[in-house]
């Protein structure tokens, strides 16, 4: 963002290596949505309260308005661009999305559920999903597309 | 059908404002008061910043009146000489680099000579603040059916009760957000808004502009329950300003703490009851007194206030009542819109007087609503003849043994007798809410609609109603799709773009799907004449007759359009404020489990029941999801939402410790719809947006007083209240 003491980030995004040029303490959330034009990830506080932001960073799911850039150096980032469409069907029937501001963050946390399935063995999906706030479904869209999902998964193996 | 735009949500592609690249674009900022009331003596600019290099406006760049154009044109775009309340805005900057526009802001100081501010609504002003006639009121109004006094002189029983509630945030998770620009002389501004024609004519007033200088777009709406109706005007009018000044576009993107700080709120309410009953527990008169917190201008307040008070007296049939309602301006940020517009304020003080009053008189609180509902035939307070058909008392019981009113009570009673430190109850709240604009409302407003039927035989929705995550664009192409017999393919929902949509009113007040869809079905009726079809022709005839049409008028449009026309038989009188306030009322029962720790003072909503009868449910999906989401917002605004106020400005205004509920804090919502098709709703519906605000908030404090005895009168009841409430209620 800043045109002052830029430096040359490398890292990996959604599986392509990629070489960012900002100022090292500029805001993954900012390097993704205005250096890399990548703005499925949406910022709703900027404080991580709200999770619109959530990204996966070496595969785990992070608040990229916390993350200063430098720290993504030679890491794996994974953003909602990466999601495949497919495995959005069961949230798209529930009603999981209202006006879509929280819902890139909640796939993200959604689809990292469904790869964790041993997470669902000690917590409940509303436990699981309290990071990522909601203003419009009152969360039973939410919850009712990643147990749908989960079902699926769970009876297809 | 599903949502039609949900895979471009669900997968990050749909571009929200602070999404879309404008090039050459400059990030635009606001400077705002640090003071609730006085005369700006002094703006000083530091030399923290290049100034030569950022753009700059004051009150002198506006065009035309320094007013922004809503009911009363009191509130200017930016302050002059004086302030009102504090972040009032005061000087727009705008700059390349967000950062320097944000230190550039940091480095200006509004110097204020502070005069005596009003900060409290409840009690008359001392001389010092009044700056509104001689009590600071902005407007009253008043209702009355019948002979009060002589009731309440008659009555059985006499119960008295004092309620109040809090300021509301919002939280629409997308901030607000406006872009401007100037194209062959035209100002453009497209960004988050529920209500594109209020921008066009808030441009239009300020900028001193015929409608064909401007131009506004609305751009997906990540969000809005009221806080984009007005709002986003003055977003407008800044970003247009500024792009007027710079000569080119400018972007604002509220942050997140600034949006919590500086844009409006739900009004803070306090409303006393003094029922009159007879020995049956008859209701026999109603004296309710209604004041809100306007804030510091007029804004839309008297429009709340109107609501209010219209539903301060329920669902119920009473001969007897008077309803006195003021709005009071004080020092404070303007409050606004939000969902319910006044509606719940009112509610909840019924609602939790109702508990109260069985309490008093040694009834079962669903039999006193009982025998109270409004039977068909019967009047509201404004003395509107209810004729629906709908089974209020069967709404009632649903709730009731839904949640297990009667079948818990002894199961809660040995658990609390018992358990070391949590408590349970169960509660419940009936109520309605009336859809459209009150009064003569819809008919001032003349909403207009327009179908264009294409050369390829598909349709096009032309309409400035919005989509903010309530299902607008699913719900009118299911109108028209069904109308017109074609498939939703066939259907095209327009941009709202003012440069191509009709008026079609604001997206508010739970009209879209009622009002405006019944147009879109006129429209496509009128569109059928058009081509030579009757209302009874479907799918390919409609679309080779609309082609047809094309080849025969080759390079000419074609449309089909409606206007609004009231139902019969519908008649309001505004100076008395009686008569039929709305088209048409859903009704609804809302039942609330809770558990409460006495070792926190925490209360957890465990189960929630919402019945209601919307009319005719047109998408069972985006009508649940309305529901529990509204629900949800009203379990927040019952338990934990609190505007802590300083200075008449919100305190904590970060989502950090401005707490909304999460997927953890709530229950599953089980939501049922009892259908009744209302005639003049497109397929029968009602309206269904603002609904479900009304009910959590009693029916929780009603499980909370009886879990644990408090007086629970007041919203939000957070730890720290019900800590106080206990105390008091235990000396
Ligand atoms: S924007 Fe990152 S958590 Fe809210
Ligand atoms: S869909 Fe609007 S905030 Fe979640």
């Amino acid at each position: 963002m800043s045109d002052v003491n830029t430096m040359q980030i490398e890292f990996t995004l959604n599986g392509t290596p990629t070489k960012v040029d900002v100022a090292p303490m500029d805001r993954l959330l900012d390097t993704l949505r205005y250096a890399l034009g990548l703005t499925g990830s949406k910022e709703g506080c900027g404080e991580g309260e709200c999770g619109a932001c959530t990204v996966y960073l070496d595969g785990v799911p992070v608040n990229a308005c916390l993350v200063p850039t430098f720290q993504v150096r030679g890491c794996h980032v994974e953003t909602i661009e990466s999601i495949p469409h497919e495995s959005l069907d069961a949230m798209l029937t529930s009603g999981a999305t209202q006006c879509g501001a929280c819902t890139p963050g909640v796939v993200m946390t959604a689809c990292w559920l469904n790869r964790h399935p041993e997470l669902s063995k000690t917590h409940s999906v509303r436990e699981l999903m309290a990071g990522n706030l909601c203003r419009c479904t009152g969360y039973d869209g939410i919850i009712d597309g990643i147990e749908c999902e989960q079902r699926t998964k769970s009876s297809t193996l | 059908m599903r949502r039609l735009e949900g895979i471009s949500k669900l997968t990050g592609q749909m571009q929200y404002v602070d999404d879309i690249h404008v090039e050459g674009c400059l990030w635009g900022m606001t400077v705002r008061s640090p003071s609730p009331r006085g005369r700006i003596r002094e703006i000083r600019f530091g030399n923290a910043v290049d100034w030569s290099q950022c753009v700059v406006v004051d009150h002198r760049d506006i065009p035309g009146p320094n007013e922004v154009f809503l009911i009363e044109r009191d509130q200017p775009v930016l302050a002059s000489d004086y302030t009102r309340h504090i972040h009032e805005p005061v000087v727009l900057i705008a700059h390349e680099s967000r950062e320097v526009c944000r230190a550039a802001v940091a480095d200006v100081q509004v110097i204020v000579d502070e005069e005596p501010a009003a900060l409290e609504y409840r009690v008359l002003p001392k001389p010092e603040e009044v700056q509104r006639g001689n009590d600071n009121v902005l407007k009253t109004l008043k209702i009355e059916k019948g002979d009060v006094e002589g009731a309440l002189a008659n009555a059985a029983h006499v119960v008295e009760g004092v309620y109040e509630t809090g300021a509301q945030e919002h939280v629409y998770i997308e901030t607000q957000g406006m872009i401007a620009w100037v194209e062959d002389g035209v100002v453009i501004t497209k960004g988050s808004m529920q209500c594109p024609y209020y921008v066009v004519n808030a441009l239009k007033h300020a900028l001193a502009r015929e409608e064909s200088g401007v131009r506004v777009i609305q751009a997906p709406t990540g969000g809005g329950f009221g806080g984009k109706e007005d709002y986003p005007s003055h977003l407008a009018l800044h970003a247009a300003l500024l792009a007027l000044k710079a000569n080119r576009p400018v972007k604002m993107i509220y942050e997140r703490s600034e949006d919590m700080a500086a844009t409006t709120k739900r009004h803070p309410s306090r409303v006393r009851h003094r029922s009159g009953f007879d020995a049956q527990g008859k209701l026999v008169a109603q004296d309710i007194d209604v004041a809100i917190d306007g804030g510091a201008y007029v804004t839309l307040s008297p429009v709340v206030l109107s609501r209010g008070i219209i539903h301060a007296g329920g669902p119920y049939a009473c001969e007897h009542v008077r309803i006195n309602g003021r709005t009071v301006l004080t020092n404070s940020v303007p409050y606004g819109a939000f969902r319910g517009f006044g509606a719940p304020q009112t509610l909840f003080a019924l609602e939790r007087h109702m508990d109260v009053c069985a309490l008093a008189m040694d009834m079962d609180p669903v039999e006193l609503r009982r025998i109270n509902l409004i039977r068909d035939g019967q009047t509201t307070a404004t003395g509107q003849v209810i004729n629906d058909g709908t089974d209020r008392a069967a709404i009632l019981d649903k709730a009731a043994s839904l949640i297990g009113l009667k079948s818990k009570c002894d199961e809660h009673a040995s658990f609390n007798a018992t358990h070391p430190y949590l408590r349970r109850g169960t509660g419940i709240a009936v109520f309605f809410h009336g859809a459209g604009f009150t009064g003569s409302g819809e008919v001032a407003l003349k909403s207009r609609v327009r179908i264009a039927g294409l050369p390829d035989g598909r349709v096009e929705v032309l309409t400035s109603s919005t989509e903010m995550g309530q299902g607008a664009l699913t719900v009118f192409t299911t109108l028209a799709a069904d109308r017109l017999g074609l498939e939703p393919k066939d259907i095209i929902v327009a941009e709202p773009d003012t440069a191509r949509v009709p008026n079609s009113g604001p997206t508010v007040a739970s009209r879209t799907a009622m009002v405006v869809g019944r147009l879109v079905e006129r429209a496509c009726d009128d569109l059928q004449q058009r081509v030579g079809l009757d209302d009874g022709a479907r799918g390919d005839v409609v679309r080779d007759a609309i082609a047809m049409w094309h080849r025969n008028n080759e390079g000419k449009a074609l449309y089909g359009e409606a206007i609004y026309e009231k139902p019969p038989g519908i008649n309001w009188d505004d100076t008395n404020y009686t008569g039929d306030a709305y088209g048409t009322f859903a009704w609804a029962a809302y039942a609330a489990e809770v558990e409460i720790d006495l070792r926190t003072f925490s209360a957890r909503v465990t189960d929630f029941v919402a019945v209601q009868e919307i009319g005719s449910v047109i998408n069972e999906t985006l009508a649940r999801g309305q529901i529990q989401g509204g629900v949800v917002q009203g379990i927040g605004w019952a338990l934990l939402e609190e505007c802590v106020q300083e200075r008449g400005a919100m305190k904590n205004c970060q989502l950090t410790n401005y707490i909304i509920p999460t997927s953890d804090d709530v229950p599953p919502i089980r939501v049922v719809f009892l259908e009744n098709p209302y005639e003049y709703g497109a397929q029968g519906a009602k309206g269904i947006g603002e609904l479900p605000m009304d009910g959590p908030g009693p029916a929780i404090a009603n499980a909370i007083a009886q879990a644990i005895g408090v007086s629970a009168d007041v919203l939000p009841l957070t730890p720290e209240r019900l800590m106080t409430m206990m105390d008091s209620a235990h000396v």
